[in-house]
């Protein structure tokens, strides 16, 4: 049996397929072609349209495609949640970032990689988490003259 | 001005106390960046181009190309030293120089890098100081439906080169351009793909999409999973650096292989350094007395790719410069970074902008003499550089990114899209899209919609206008190339049913 629901092609066609059909839908309701010459919807009509047709091409060939035996599993999940649970915490720090400003929302972000993430002792992510904030400070900060996001604290 | 004219000014730009500084900068950061594997340029130049925008733009240039052909430098010594490619141009490299490596001559291999890339290199400046400002005067002859039809050739070079899926390539690209697309349409007025934000207005700042797919990405394509690898020593002294006389003279065919084939593969759209490195090691074994030894430690098969991976960076500035048509990430980059400061690269570009343009051209025959001097005595020192621990290195990367956005775009509403491109680009990634074609989608976008309307608008809405001469020889290509890998897959139907029958 074809295993196309567990193919990661088949969903991200379809996603693009989506895609294709938003701009497509939302290019309709501008000037396709004016007095002037082509109007704000003929460009995202034509890109939008190939991007539904490419899509769908994607959606079939995984359904076509004949099962193998030997196909490798396209998601390996232990891998997929360290690098989602980065990016959440990567997340997490810019959103506390108008509350604490860069340099804390940075700390908190580099010792959650260093001590949680690459499980290294105490001393050393709060080394690297407040050495980390402190030198950005420095060069950015002081030495560069650029402004970083601020917060309520700092 | 001629051409000698014009290197003399370049190199008087050059020299200067500044323009030197930024040279060394650009030299030391590349290899840095090169040895240090899953930071490749194109995410260090985007995430450096915000903190660069107070600084001169040539100084800051000579610095970028730097940090560009020196980093396909540095990624050899991880290949030789740990069987683990610090850049992908560098991956041929793995082959033959860590066998050296193992059999006791790592120095040699080392030392040949260095040797070779300086060669095909300093080839590569120099054939870009001649190719450059004639082709520049041809396409002063280009209006906008040649300007059309060429982005359209450079995307289509693009997608097939770019990846193993001509259909993912494609789809890349065309996310690229519906980004570009975000935003007020200078043309009417109307607002486009905005979600109703009044931040999407002005669109959406390339550098936030550069450094979310490329840097953040990155980080979280390479936090998934650690794995320890064995360095093999670096020899101490310079002399056990230096490949013997036998070896220099085994490498001579390699030297010019390298340096033609890394040149013409550059000034291809979309071929890039991985592929130069690849075909020159592709045409060293076949011509070579002793293929047999390639895969165990030829010195042919880490000169040849290093050359032509350096040589590629003269190149890639050929299209890039006279055409304004970037041929990989790093040049969309750069290309923007131009746009940026006010510059216009294309046909009058060497004409308006000569100090930038020669300054840069000799900066990097000074860059290359500098990657010599100062990587040959430096190589156990960057070494080093490979024990530094990867967690400590992806909040610095995460923190430099936010820091580049946050300086370009000023809002915390862009540092949200940053996260969301750093997903797409993780996401990229882990499905095998190609991310390069994105990049050119969203640099080439804008210039290319506008050529297409102002095409229109020149012929009333007649698309014939694309027929003239020049764009229906270039759309014509971009069709035939378009066809190749259906052809190729046809034929391998065909093959398999005649293997059946038979």
């Amino acid at each position: 049996m074809n295993s196309f629901p567990r193919n990661a092609d088949f969903w991200s066609g379809l996603a693009l397929a989506a895609l294709g059909a938003y701009i497509v839908s939302d290019a309709w309701k501008w000037v396709y072609m004016g007095e002037d010459g082509p109007g704000a919807g003929f460009f995202p009509l034509w890109y939008g349209s190939l991007m539904m047709i490419l899509s769908l091409a994607l959606v079939a060939g995984t359904l076509l495609r004949k099962p193998t035996a030997a196909r490798p599993p396209a998601i390996r999940w232990a891998d997929l949640r360290r690098a989602l649970t980065c990016w959440a915490a990567f997340v997490a720090s810019i959103a506390l970032m108008p509350v604490a400003g860069f340099a804390i929302s940075f700390a908190l972000l580099t010792w959650f990689i260093v001590a949680v993430m690459a499980r290294r002792p105490q001393p050393v992510a709060l080394g690297l988490a407040i050495g980390g904030a402190a030198a950005f400070h420095g060069i950015f900060v002081w030495a560069l003259e650029l402004s970083l996001p601020r917060g309520l604290l700092f | 001005m001629d051409i000698l004219g014009g290197l003399l000014q370049g190199f008087q730009v050059a020299l200067t106390t500044n323009n030197l500084l930024m040279c060394v900068i650009g030299v030391v950061l590349g290899t840095v960046i090169g040895v240090l594997p899953g930071l490749g340029p194109p995410a260090t130049i985007a995430m450096l181009l915000p903190l660069t925008f107070r600084l001169e733009p040539t100084g800051t240039m000579i610095m970028l190309a730097g940090i560009d052909y020196c980093a396909k430098y540095g990624g050899s010594t991880t290949s030789i030293l740990l069987n683990v490619p610090g850049e992908s141009s560098s991956v041929v490299t793995c082959i033959d120089g860590y066998q050296m490596a193992r059999k006791g001559r790592a120095g040699a291999a080392l030392g040949m890098a260095a040797i070779a890339s300086f060669i095909a290199g300093t080839f590569g400046v120099l054939a870009l100081m001649l190719v450059a400002p004639p082709l520049a005067r041809l396409s002063l002859a280009f209006s906008a439906p040649e300007y059309f039809a060429l982005m359209v050739l450079g995307l289509t070079m693009v997608v097939l080169l770019a990846g193993e899926s001509l259909v993912k390539a494609l789809l890349s690209m065309l996310v690229g351009l519906w980004i570009a697309g975000m935003g007020t349409d200078l043309f009417t007025a109307t607002s486009r793909f905005t979600f109703g934000r009044v931040e999407l207005l002005g669109g959406i700042d390339f550098i936030i999409v550069a450094i979310g797919v490329f840097a953040v990405g990155e980080v979280l394509g390479n936090i998934e999973a650690a794995k320890p690898v064995e360095m093999l020593p670096v020899p101490k002294g310079l002399r056990n650096l230096l490949p013997t006389w036998d070896d220099m003279k085994r490498c001579r065919f390699a030297f010019v292989n390298g340096s033609v084939v890394g040149f013409l593969i550059g000034v291809l759209p979309g071929a890039g350094s991985t592929i130069a490195s690849f075909m020159s090691y592709g045409i060293e074994k076949a011509v070579s007395r002793h293929p047999e030894e390639f895969g165990k430690g030829a010195i042919e098969g880490v000169a040849a790719p290093e050359g032509a991976n350096n040589a590629e960076t003269g190149g890639a500035l050929v299209p890039l410069l006279t055409l304004g048509i970037p041929g990989s990430g790093t040049t969309a980059i750069l290309l923007a970074a131009l746009i940026l400061w006010g510059f216009k690269p294309g046909p009058l570009f060497i004409q308006d902008s000569p100090a930038l343009f020669w300054g840069l051209v000799a900066s990097m025959y000074i860059g290359n003499v500098l990657l010599l001097v100062l990587n040959l005595p430096l190589v156990a020192v960057f070494a080093q550089l490979l024990k530094l621990p990867a967690y400590a290195m992806f909040p610095l990367i995460l923190g430099v990114s936010i820091v580049g956005v946050y300086t370009a775009a000023g809002s915390m509403f862009q540092l949200g899209l940053l996260a969301l491109f750093g997903l797409l680009g993780y996401a990229m990634r882990k499905l095998d899209f190609p991310t390069a074609p994105l990049v050119l989608g969203l640099v080439l976008g804008d210039a290319m919609e506008r050529a297409l309307r102002q095409s229109l608008m020149m012929s009333q809405g007649d698309p014939s206008i694309l027929l003239r001469p020049i764009p229906s020889v270039l759309l014509l290509l971009a069709a035939v190339l378009l066809m190749v890998p259906l052809v190729r897959k046809f034929n391998a139907v065909r093959v398999k049913v005649l293997d059946r029958e038979a």
